[in-house]
């Protein structure tokens, strides 16, 4: 028991991945309406678009920046399956008459948002898969614009750039959360298998890989799908937590915002998600007085709106320079604490209680040594 | 519809395939040396842009001035952010440093809005640029004769620099072989520096062309012209310079003809057609119309 790090402890990882974000989450749970809440589902559906975007940007080698795109499908999907009826034959008239009429379950119209995004992807990743590197990017980037444009000019079916409202406020803190931790539990299962292991030789070394009998094209096209099934669930969340859609909030900026999300926790990594996004959300929340105008010490700062995306930008340049693995780096410690049996039937094994205390033992020596 | 109307279309495309080649030179000779998508391009005209009217409206300095002065700044804006934010991630993969231009990017566009508020601002040239002659069928104020004249100069100037001199020369080595150009004893970062100031310098001269054209300014100018400007280095075959200009010119004629040709329910697709031109052409040739295929780069 000398050597045993409070990391490698099954109990301190029960106590700190699962049991206190538990309790946050239900603390917050318990008060639906305040603007903590409001904060911490924004979280869990950050997580689930960044997620699905390191799954191709950190495990199969391609960048894409379209997320956006996949994200205003599902979302435009899944509004147009949850309006009342009435209002989306005023709003969005040119529907065929069977979808004006139709009503699905708020899971359904997830899942079909998804399988839109989805199908979408594997149109289009035809023509993207055949270019690489900043050209993917690129093409990634213009499939938003395609996107967009389609949305603003289709005005009889999707109310133009004056955006849907009134889409029902079905995500909350409980679903959100449901869905995020379904999310990333395929997800952890996809890279842990031997599909995501091809991925990853795939990213690490193309002809290699082609040479093991992976399948390139395959295995780009299918990922790609994958990924956009997921960003379109979240786009469809994202419709239903703000209520109100249009174009301009699924443009280029969305997309950064998660590709920058995504930097910070660390590309190669479905854990750097949920530490990269609750930096994302929470520092613009720290530095938000600074843009209506704060007092310091008497003295009244102007305000400057703005400020806290440039110091958001400032942030992200030093950590690509100082630390260009994200957070994370390579690490699944939060996800494997939380898919693991051992973690939780640590609970109940007396030597997890001795490791624990040997864990903090060993810590606050090698602190005095120091 | 008349040949005269056809005609004038076909001059506004040039226009604007002129505009799109100064700054998709930029681009590309950043983009042969770094492989760097350097997104922060169209803000830095941005950033000229503003300079030039606030001299012109606040200080009175005639708009020719002001022009000399923005072009000063917006090289020295384009050689710090170089320094600052690109040259520390010399040695690291694309997208890092991609990433790091999209923050650059957000950075400036938040600045901007920050100092001048995101509503459009007038941006209004003087009379004697502003005025129409008629040649022949088509119209032209001063500032599109201008924008012609303007972009020969840069052309020819940048074709003399590039195989004239001995920096040019060192450019083009360095866009082949950046450790083989290294290695006989060329300055890779005053190349690099050299590069962004260029670019730089010519994105406001072409911002200012556009935003006369437009006759406003806001924030977030440069960022679409910017990005189409990239779509014509693409195009045309990123990091070769003629390749730049050329896909500058079928990017403009494309969108202009486009926009005034097509049924009116059609034209709003405008940005659209751009990049699914250039997603076409990526298609048939990933290197582009006049690009090569990548050497063995080391």
């Amino acid at each position: 028991m000398n050597n045993v790090k409070l990391r490698d402890s099954n109990l301190f990882r029960l106590i700190v991945f699962v049991l206190i974000p538990l309790v946050f989450l239900i603390s917050c749970g318990l008060k639906p309406k305040s603007y903590l809440t409001g904060i911490v589902v924004t979280i869990g559906i950050y997580v689930i678009l960044c997620a699905s975007l390191n799954l191709i940007n950190g495990f199969s080698g391609m960048f894409s920046m379209g997320h956006a795109a996949f994200m205003a499908i599902g979302a435009y999907l899944s509004a147009f399956l949850t309006l009342p009826s009435n209002v989306k034959e005023n709003m969005c008239s040119g529907l065929p008459d069977w979808l004006i009429h139709t009503q699905a379950p708020f899971a359904v119209a997830l899942i079909v948002g998804g399988l839109g995004a989805m199908l979408v992807a594997v149109l289009i990743a035809f023509p993207v898969v055949r270019t690489k590197g900043h050209y993917l990017s690129v093409v990634t980037l213009a499939l938003i614009v395609v996107v967009c444009a389609v949305v603003d000019n289709q005005e009889s079916w999707t109310n133009g750039s004056r955006g849907l409202n009134g889409i029902p406020a079905k995500s909350n803190i409980v679903s959100v959360y449901i869905v995020m931790v379904i999310t990333l539990f395929l997800l952890f299962r996809i890279i842990r298998s031997s599909y995501g292991r091809g991925l990853i030789a795939m990213r690490d070394d193309p002809v290699a890989a082609q040479t093991l009998g992976i399948n390139l094209v395959r295995k780009k096209i299918s990922c790609f799908a994958i990924s956009a099934f997921f960003a379109g669930v979240g786009g469809a969340l994202w419709g239903h937590y703000l209520t109100a859609i249009s174009s301009s909030g699924f443009y280029f900026t969305k997309s950064f915002d998660i590709v920058e999300i995504s930097i910070i926790g660390g590309m190669s990594s479905l854990s750097g998600s949920i530490l990269g996004a609750i930096f994302f959300t929470v520092i613009p929340e720290f530095l938000a007085p600074l843009e209506s105008g704060l007092k310091i010490a008497g003295v009244k700062l102007p305000a400057m709106f703005g400020l806290s995306n440039i110091i958001m930008a400032l942030l992200l340049i030093l950590l690509i320079i100082f630390r260009r693995q994200g957070l994370m780096g390579n690490s699944e410690i939060i996800l494997e604490s939380w898919f693991s049996k051992d973690t939780y039937l640590s609970l109940f094994k007396k030597e997890e209680y001795q490791k624990l205390a040997a864990g903090f033992k060993n810590l606050f020596a090698r602190k005095k040594k120091q | 519809m008349t040949a005269s109307y056809v005609l004038s279309m076909l001059v506004s495309g040039l226009k604007l395939g002129s505009i799109y080649a100064i700054v998709a030179i930029g681009y590309s000779i950043v983009y042969g040396i770094l492989r760097l998508i350097n997104f922060a391009h169209g803000d830095i005209m941005t950033v000229g842009v503003y300079l030039v009217l606030v001299l012109m409206n606040s200080l009175g300095v005639p708009v020719v001035a002001c022009i000399v002065i923005s072009v000063g700044f917006s090289v020295i804006v384009g050689l710090l952010i170089e320094r600052l934010a690109y040259r520390p991630l010399r040695d690291s993969t694309e997208e890092t440093t991609l990433i790091s231009s999209l923050a650059v990017s957000s950075l400036l566009q938040n600045l901007l809005q920050m100092v001048f508020g995101s509503q459009r601002k007038p941006f209004l040239l003087p009379n004697w640029l502003t005025q129409s002659h008629k040649l022949g069928a088509v119209s032209l104020s001063t500032i599109n004769i201008l924008t012609f004249i303007i972009t020969a100069v840069f052309l020819i100037a940048l074709y003399f620099i590039l195989t004239r001199t001995k920096i040019g020369m060192a450019m083009r080595a360095c866009s082949e072989n950046m450790n083989a150009a290294r290695l006989m004893g060329i300055n890779v970062n005053r190349v690099v520096m050299f590069a962004f100031a260029i670019g730089s310098g010519m994105a406001v001269i072409a911002g200012v062309l556009l935003a006369g054209e437009y006759k406003t300014i806001y924030p977030t100018l440069g960022f679409v012209p910017g990005l189409k400007a990239f779509c014509a280095a693409v195009v045309g075959g990123i990091g070769s310079t003629g390749g730049a200009v050329a896909g500058a010119f079928i990017i403009g004629l494309a969108e202009m003809l486009f926009a005034g040709l097509m049924p009116a329910s059609v034209t709003a697709y405008r940005d659209a057609f751009v990049f699914l031109l250039m997603v076409i052409v990526l298609l048939f040739r990933p290197n582009g119309l006049f690009g090569h295929a990548e050497g063995g780069r080391s």
